[in-house]
């Protein structure tokens, strides 16, 4: 468990010299940033009309679907690929290290920056709690929501370092993480719609989009849905690992 | 420290090693000396723990590298032929990162240390991607070093090193492989020559023959032949050496020098000078002409070749 954490810790300190980061953040915070201004400004024009609702930080956290999907697969592509370049996957490959232990390192030290960047955007509910509506919002939908966009970071994160580990290439790996995730969040939702019975069903379980805004971004969280998430993460770190010790048969 | 016992590996088709047998004692700097492609560093891979053989056993340190890797890899100290550096680190980040994967306890004092043994303890707080090749080089030692392990593995350790970091890259080597076992691999023979107790010759993955380096060059010369130099006229100088017991081959050359053998285990040198200064002669330059390990090389190899296309 130590490993994982000093591999997560190198990774973690990484991220704030690496460019893409700094991509991902900006598009991110700046993303996040006019959603949540324009959310406020059409509550306060319409103040009328909305009389008796106010402004919830739904539309915010739900933005992060979209923004997941377009940015995970940039920071995931280089996660392994760059130690491969760098010859320093031999090093990590002949230290007293397990598969595992590498690859959920590896994982760790995304999250943990992709938390960085959501803790920033929690100023998002302060600013609504404290300065804009009175009484106070909903204190359970923040939580839920924040929940459901912590669960699909890790499982996207997941799923985009074990793609990493398949690839040797950088390019391979962004481009096929991105069509895993367009195809779990948005493509899988379509034969869910129009598949009767059973199948449906299937799909419908299998899509990520419902697990996220049918539940956590509306306030209420099930077991369910966690035991989702959960598998994904489990999923991707397996196919991580078997790909990093495939990597040593070949 | 080191058996190996009938390693192969194939990629795919092709074998890279093919059932390689040796051993390598504690205290010992075994090198490993061929061309590149021989199987150098698919059999320095193996030995880490990097990759699984396709046949055969190899244990380090008393563990199997296959079913207790983790074993072998906690004991063992490796330096890829491609240093691993992160270029955006600090030489002392680089070490303390390491020393922590390898729970060694106060790992920035461990990587100061480890850093002065390498002399680059001044530049502990430069990015390694400022660093020269040699010191990069240095660096990936000190990583091999700083759980101060019972084997050491070094893939061409003096590749692309100036004359001078190469003199101090093998003293460090010598320094470490006085109390434990280290293999290297290089394609350099006069580095072989110099800091390894034991050469194995290895040629398309089969090892062609192992030996001292002094024993090698004695096989194939059968005698160790010696020149000798003197100030001023050397005439009769040939039948005064040829007189000393044990000495054969005497053969005057043009430029007034005597070259002689004595067969390999009878050093007749120190005979052969109080002869010569006896007879009045002033002595400037007593040398060994032998053949080089590069020629012992290429005759080994070669052999091994023409063997090859007969069968």
């Amino acid at each position: 468990m130590r490993n994982i954490w000093i591999i997560a810790k190198r990774e973690y300190d990484h991220f704030f010299i690496s460019p893409i980061a700094y991509v991902v953040a900006f598009m991110i915070l700046l993303t996040t940033g006019i959603i949540f201004a324009i959310n406020v400004l059409y509550f306060i024009q319409n103040a009328f009309q909305a009389f008796g609702q106010t402004p919830d930080i739904g539309p915010v956290t739900g933005a992060f679907g979209f923004l997941l999907v377009l940015s995970i697969p940039a920071i995931t592509m280089r996660l392994l690929a760059d130690e491969a370049r760098m010859g320093t996957l031999e090093l990590l490959l002949t230290a007293p290290v397990t598969d595992f232990e590498l690859v959920a390192g590896k994982w760790l030290g995304g999250f943990l920056f992709l938390m960085t960047i959501l803790a920033i955007t929690l100023i998002y509910p302060i600013i609504l709690h404290f300065v804009l509506v009175s009484p106070g919002i909903d204190q359970q939908l923040v939580i839920s929501a924040y929940l459901g966009v912590v669960l699909v970071t890790a499982s996207f994160l997941a799923l985009g370092v074990g793609i990493s580990a398949v690839f040797t290439n950088q390019v391979a790996a962004f481009f096929v993480t991105l069509s895993v995730f367009v195809f779990l969040w948005w493509l899988i939702g379509f034969p869910a719609q129009l598949l009767q019975g059973t199948g449906g069903e299937v799909f419908q379980y299998l899509s990520m989009q419902s697990h996220f805004y049918d539940a956590f971004n509306r306030g209420s969280v099930y077991l369910t849905d966690i035991i989702y998430f959960v598998s994904l993460i489990a999923l991707g770190l397996f196919i991580g690992t078997t790909a990093v010790e495939t990597r040593r048969w070949r | 420290m080191i058996q190996v016992n009938g390693l192969t590996k194939d990629y795919g088709a092709r074998r890279a090693i093919d059932n390689l047998t040796f051993d390598a004692e504690q205290g010992e700097i075994v090198g490993f000396l061929g061309p590149n492609g021989a199987g150098k560093t698919t059999t320095m891979r193996i030995l880490t723990g990097y990759m699984p053989p396709t046949d055969g056993t190899a244990v380090v340190a008393g563990y199997d590298v296959v079913e207790e890797s983790l074993e072998v890899r906690r004991r063992v100290g490796y330096l890829p032929e491609t240093v691993p550096l992160y270029d955006d680190m600090t030489a002392l980040e680089y070490l303390k990162f390491m020393a922590d994967l390898r729970r060694i306890p106060d790992p920035e004092q461990r990587a100061y240390e480890t850093l002065e043994g390498v002399n680059l303890k001044e530049r502990a707080d430069s990015y390694i991607g400022t660093f020269s090749k040699g010191m990069r080089q240095r660096v990936g030692l000190a990583q091999a070093l700083i759980h101060r392990p019972e084997v050491l593995i070094l893939d061409e350790p003096t590749i692309g090193l100036d004359p001078a970091q190469v003199v101090e890259m093998r003293n460090v080597i010598r320094e470490i492989g006085k109390d434990r076992t280290v293999l290297l691999s290089t394609h350099i023979l006069s580095e072989a020559q110099q800091i390894c107790d034991r050469v194995l010759i290895i040629n398309k993955g089969q090892i062609v023959t192992e030996d001292t380096p002094e024993n090698l060059q004695a096989r194939l010369v059968g005698a160790q032949r010696v020149v000798v130099r003197v100030r001023g006229d050397s005439d009769g100088l040939s039948n005064k050496i040829a007189k000393v017991k044990g000495v054969q081959g005497v053969e005057p050359k043009s430029d007034g020098s005597v070259e002689f053998e004595f067969a390999a285990g009878e050093d007749t040198r120190p005979q052969v000078a109080k002869a010569v200064i006896q007879a009045g002669y002033e002595l400037l330059e007593m040398r060994p002409v032998g053949l080089s390990l590069e020629e012992i090389f290429l005759e080994l190899t070669r052999d091994n070749a023409v063997g090859r296309d007969s069968s």
